[in-house]
């Protein structure tokens, strides 16, 4: 691969035995961790990746084995030092409670010796970063914020002291289900912008598709399954571990990889809010849809009509409700969208809410064939490549 | 005389009584605070020195405060000291086992999470898990400062301060006139200090907890 960047951390035979156990819990893990990327460490319980995420920080030491951070020997050393340097953040997020928000996020800065004005204007800065009003909570306790909020600034405070590195242990893994969707897709945004090297644990197979820029599946003593992109390890499991770990409905989970914008949506007869009824339904002779699209005057879809709606007297201005998605809404949002709404297509709408074009299932069916053939070909040409030398 | 009449022309010395009770159990208190505590942080992860630990200072309180006092005479001879030494023994098992709860059950998550961030051991413990644990730890001090008012009354056996001195005056006396108030005036005194210690601590519960674990 070409577009690797370089490698922020490095895991070099790392072992970690602990004593009465027969097994390593750890044994002789080597990763490369490219810099400024989100890599998944995702495995059944047991398989030892909260154990390697907490070599990294040394949280637990290893027994033999190396780390290296920007190739600089970090297995030993104080390692108070180090943690200081790796944001850290855990499920059950460990807000000090008798601290108020500024207080649990100034630890780090303190620990510094930062000023005591960079310290507040950094505590600002970062309440508002994860979406939240600084003068609002920067005085609040931990137990005055929801499960949600809290785990913001749980984050917020990993990030205090703007450390390249971050470790992630299933952070979003108590939160009811709506709530972390949003903390997800509010994280991958932040992430977009502050490109910091993530290592990021969980047990959730979807959960690590829709955060990983790589994801390595660890089996039993933290020995990778496969390591790879989520798009190439869904098309391409390595073995029978992987695809059990995937489970069923790979295809499905694709889904959640592409967004509409980058397929070719179809076009649909439209008729305006307004139109004569007999220009509509002449519209819909012509084509061989069974209903019409109808704008309002800004351009936004308002309704589907039928022939039977045209013969009603209400017109043009009855019809079914339509469901709308916008560019950047994943396929697999788009399906849901489908699926519950009365007609079983979607509308493709720009930022300001205009028609740009429709999704059905036809639409989607050809996208998830095209990552197939192109997966295919893609391993065509490497087969071929490895032949050639 | 009658029990009010006597208040009436005792309330001076009755007083100074008093106030060297509160002196001599603040000090034992203290002292014990100190002690109990660092104790207590020294073997709270370790269940042996743990078990140690709490083990002794209970054989301390069962022993009869009286023989105690009695048996401190030949070492320490009488007055202020072996008094304070012997109501900070009694006073260390509900502060070192206060602290110890206190300490343990601080959330380990929240422990882990102030580790994984860098702070060192001291750090985590001064900063994070003692400020958690003082509600159970105050607590524990006004448990041992209750204890201690009663048994400082006992101290007069051998000399010590406080209201106990009017206890033991009344005892030594018990046939004369005023022997039955001035054994109730120093109890009621003991009452009385029992009750304002209380009050205070609950107001210094108020002023030293944060108001996030409140």
């Amino acid at each position: 691969m070409t577009d690797t960047p370089p490698i922020k951390i490095r895991l070099d035979k790392l072992v970690k035995r602990f004593p009465g156990q027969a097994r390593p819990a750890v044994e002789e893990l080597s990763l490369e961790i490219p810099e400024g990327e989100i890599l998944i460490l995702v495995g059944p319980s047991g398989c030892g990746k909260t154990t390697t995420m907490k070599m990294i920080n040394r949280l637990i030491e290893p027994t033999s084995g190396r780390i290296l951070l920007d190739d600089e020997d970090v297995t030993h050393g104080d390692p108070d030092k180090l943690r200081r340097r790796i944001g850290y953040v855990i499920q059950q997020i460990g807000l000090f409670p008798h601290q108020t928000i500024a207080q649990n996020i100034a630890t780090v800065p303190g620990l510094l010796g930062w000023s005591k004005e960079r310290i507040a204007a950094r505590v600002d800065e970062l309440i508002g970063l994860v979406g939240m009003d600084p003068a609002d909570y920067r005085d609040r306790y931990p137990k005055q914020l929801s499960g949600g909020q809290r785990q913001r600034i749980g984050v917020a405070r990993a990030m205090s002291a703007d450390p390249d590195v971050m470790l992630m242990d299933e952070p979003f893994g108590a939160i009811d289900p709506i709530t972390r969707d949003r903390l997800q897709n509010e994280f991958l945004r932040l992430q977009a912008e502050i490109k910091k090297t993530i290592v990021f644990v969980t047990h959730d197979i979807d959960e690590a598709i829709k955060m990983g820029d790589r994801i390595a599946i660890l089996r039993e003593g933290s020995q990778i399954a496969q390591f790879d992109t989520p798009e190439r390890i869904l098309v391409n499991p390595a073995d029978e571990f992987v695809s059990d770990f995937i489970g069923r409905g790979a295809s499905l989970k694709r889904l959640s990889l592409s967004r509409v914008r980058d397929i070719e949506p179809s076009t649909w007869p439209t008729v305006t809010v307004g139109d004569d009824p007999a220009v509509a339904r002449r519209t819909l002779e012509e084509t061989d849809r069974g209903s019409l699209l109808v704008l309002d005057e800004h351009g936004a879809p308002r309704s589907w009509v039928t022939a039977e709606h045209l013969q009603r007297s209400s017109g043009i201005d009855g019809g079914l409700p339509v469901a709308t998605v916008g560019s950047a809404a994943t396929l697999s949002d788009t399906l849901n969208e489908m699926l519950t709404a009365r007609y079983s297509t979607a509308v493709v709408v720009d930022d300001t809410g205009r028609y740009t074009g429709v999704v059905d299932i036809d639409t989607i069916n050809e996208a998830i064939r095209g990552m197939r053939s192109a997966e295919r070909e893609r391993q065509r040409s490497s087969l071929a490549k490895g032949a050639a030398t | 005389m009658n029990f009010f009449r006597y208040l009436s022309s005792r309330w001076d010395d009755l007083l100074e009584l008093g106030l060297a009770h509160v002196g001599i159990t603040v000090l034992a208190v203290l002292i014990a605070t100190v002690l109990g505590v660092g104790l207590g942080m020294l073997v709270y992860r370790n269940p042996r020195a743990r078990q140690f630990v709490i083990g002794t200072t209970s054989v301390f309180l069962t022993i009869p405060s009286l023989a105690l006092f009695g048996l401190f005479i030949s070492w320490m001879g009488v007055g202020t000291t072996p008094v304070v030494v012997a109501l900070v023994m009694y006073s260390l098992l509900p502060i070192v086992a206060n602290t110890i709860v206190g300490l343990r059950q601080v959330d380990p998550a929240i422990v882990e999470s102030a580790q994984g961030m860098g702070l060192t051991r001291v750090q985590r413990l001064w900063r994070i898990e003692l400020p958690l644990a003082w509600p159970v730890v105050l607590t524990g001090m006004r448990v041992a400062t209750l204890i201690t008012l009663g048994i400082a009354a006992i101290g007069a056996y051998i000399s010590g301060p406080g209201l106990g001195n009017e206890i033991f005056a009344g005892l030594s006396r018990i046939s004369s006139p005023n022997a039955l108030n001035q054994v109730l005036g120093g109890t009621l005194g003991v009452v009385v200090l029992a009750i304002l210690f209380d009050m205070f601590y609950v107001l210094l519960k108020r002023l030293t907890t944060s108001r996030g674990i409140r």
